[in-house]
């Protein structure tokens, strides 16, 4: 269970008023990541990838083209695509064990069952004895792991994941891209994760997609055979990075090409 | 240098090397500063009243008797029953009037959650709410008579408002990605709304009990000041025709108490119930 298909996405957001021009956030995004895999989307900010995440998840439409999981219009939101934020979106009213009881208790599954399974999260993501604390109890990576666990628990069919680790310091950030890896080869399922770290896209993923500045478009789509856990040390790791970098800036580059002429222009003018 | 060096060496010489991080303890004049002005007042008052109102005019004494009389008169009032009785008819009123008030609480959810209802409901409420309370006095007595429900009606309008607005602003200041995060977790509308958003707007909800309770009493001492038989509005409402100003001044500080307890009551209960959020607003 688990293949994602995105075929042909458009998205245009109209102008605010009738004299801004319609925005064309993405175009023509086609790509399938497979069941159990993990994919990766990078690109600039502006780049359109949050906006193809919330389609993924539901919570905004394509203007043209359709996403589907495993042949279902993803058009609502739904527990088969759950979903983590950058800002953690804990509700800070429940403990750990309440949040991650949430979902469980919106698929209706039955009290006792639903602490044995959200106890069985909470110790995937090693937050054993936490269980009682509330959020604001919790430092930032802890609160990103109770919602990991969250996520996790109403078992959906894809996890997707919109900058996760952005918000942590540089050491929480590492720890949790390695306990990431730990719980993908765990609890094998198709993992989709937006960033803008291709170190940490190369540290996780199977599949990376890059995308293109404004108007965002597939630019490459990239396959990765190297096995976890990888070190960021190991040549074809740093090969990678490189060149995931060149194809990411070779973008900036040509974007500014026109910006730059012009000024280079007005500076020979002068 | 080492790690150990004196560090209040040069602001205190002799004070061994081991840092002073003790608080210092408060002075006297700290401890005795707060309650100096009280002293004062109250001893102005007894002064005045005692001493320099009976040597301009012994009558004058009636309309500003001394905070020893005022004492005696509290006793009194407390030893046959008449302030309690008083004071919980008027507390009464208020609580059962807060009963209808909210709805104010199911109203500002969904104004706040559907767009079309607040746009339609919007401009009845904001004609209505800068009507104070006290103008609907002479109209509610004509509808409902000198009634405990008259009064309930002035005091149901006071909580009302400011509850409700408090919702509506509650519900709009739910953080988006909760909600979000709710419906990825196969929440549908209704356990969105009743899981989600009232849980989050709920600290708002409170201090908008709060605002409503405080103009809510406010309310009441001037409805049973005209429209009641009991009550601490009407006890100085009653001292004043027979001219009994040492319980007048009785009446006035047990309602100042009375609000005031009830404030402090409501916070120590929200402080209990919704720990999260102040830790949120900390």
């Amino acid at each position: 269970m688990g293949m994602l298909r995105v075929s042909g996405v458009t998205k245009i957001y109209p102008g605010h008023s009738d004299a801004d021009e319609p925005v064309r956030a993405l175009d023509g995004v086609s790509f399938t990541v497979k069941d159990d895999e993990f994919c990766s989307i990078v690109g600039h900010s502006g780049c359109g990838k949050t906006t193809l995440l919330n389609i993924m998840a539901g919570f905004d439409e394509a203007t043209e083209g359709s996403i589907t999981l495993d042949g279902r219009s993803t058009d609502t939101p739904g527990w088969e695509r759950a979903m983590i934020f950058q800002d953690y979106a804990l509700f800070p009213w429940h403990t750990v064990l309440g949040n991650v009881s949430f979902g469980l208790e919106m698929k209706k599954v039955p009290k006792q069952e639903r602490r044995a399974i959200a106890m069985r999260h909470i110790q995937l993501v090693g937050l054993g004895g936490f269980e009682n604390r509330f959020p604001h109890q919790l430092s930032g990576g802890m609160r990103q792991r109770v919602a990991i666990a969250r996520a996790l628990a109403v078992e959906p069919h894809a996890l997707l994941m919109d900058e996760p680790f952005a918000a942590l310091d540089a050491q929480n950030r590492s720890m949790l891209q390695d306990e990431m890896v730990r719980i993908f080869m765990e609890e094998r399922k198709t993992m989709v994760l937006v960033t803008h770290s291709i170190e940490e896209a190369v540290k996780l993923s199977d599949r990376i997609i890059v995308m293109t500045r404004r108007p965002g478009r597939v630019k490459a789509d990239i396959e990765v055979a190297l096995p976890r856990p990888r070190s960021e040390d190991d040549p074809q790791f740093v090969a990678l990075k490189a060149r995931i970098r060149d194809l990411i800036h070779d973008e900036f580059d040509l974007a500014d090409v026109p910006a730059a002429a012009a000024a280079a222009a007005q500076r020979a003018a002068a | 240098m080492s790690a150990g060096a004196p560090v209040s060496a040069g602001s205190s010489p002799g004070s061994g090397d081991r840092p002073r991080i003790r608080r210092k303890s408060p002075s006297l004049v700290d401890r005795v500063a707060p309650y100096t002005g009280l002293v004062l007042f109250f001893g102005g008052w007894q002064a005045v009243s005692a001493w320099l109102l009976p040597r301009i005019d012994p009558n004058l004494v009636t309309l500003m008797p001394p905070p020893t009389e005022v004492l005696q008169a509290a006793w009194e009032l407390i030893r046959n029953g008449q302030l309690a009785k008083h004071f919980w008819a008027s507390l009464q009123r208020e609580a059962v009037a807060f009963l209808y008030a909210s709805v104010a609480i199911p109203i500002g959810l969904a104004m706040g959650w559907f767009r079309r209802l607040q746009q339609m409901l919007d401009p009845v409420f904001e004609m209505l709410r800068p009507i104070p309370p006290i103008a609907w006095i002479p109209l509610a007595i004509l509808w409902f008579g000198i009634s405990d429900f008259q009064n309930q009606f002035i005091i149901f309008l006071g909580i009302f408002f400011p509850l409700l607005l408090n919702t509506v602003a509650g519900v709009k200041n739910v953080e988006p990605n909760l909600i979000r995060a709710a419906r990825c977790l196969g929440a549908n509308q209704f356990a969105v709304l009743w899981k989600v958003v009232f849980r989050a707007a709920l600290p708002q909800i409170v201090t908008g009990v709060r605002v409503g309770l405080g103009v809510g009493w406010m309310a009441l001492v001037a409805a049973e000041l005209v429209g009641a038989t009991s009550g601490l509005g009407w006890l100085i409402s009653d001292a004043r025709s027979v001219l009994r100003t040492d319980i007048i001044l009785v009446g006035m500080i047990s309602i100042g108490i009375a609000g005031l307890a009830i404030d402090q009551g409501l916070r120590m209960v929200a402080k209990r119930l919704l720990p999260w959020s102040l830790a949120m607003t900390k």
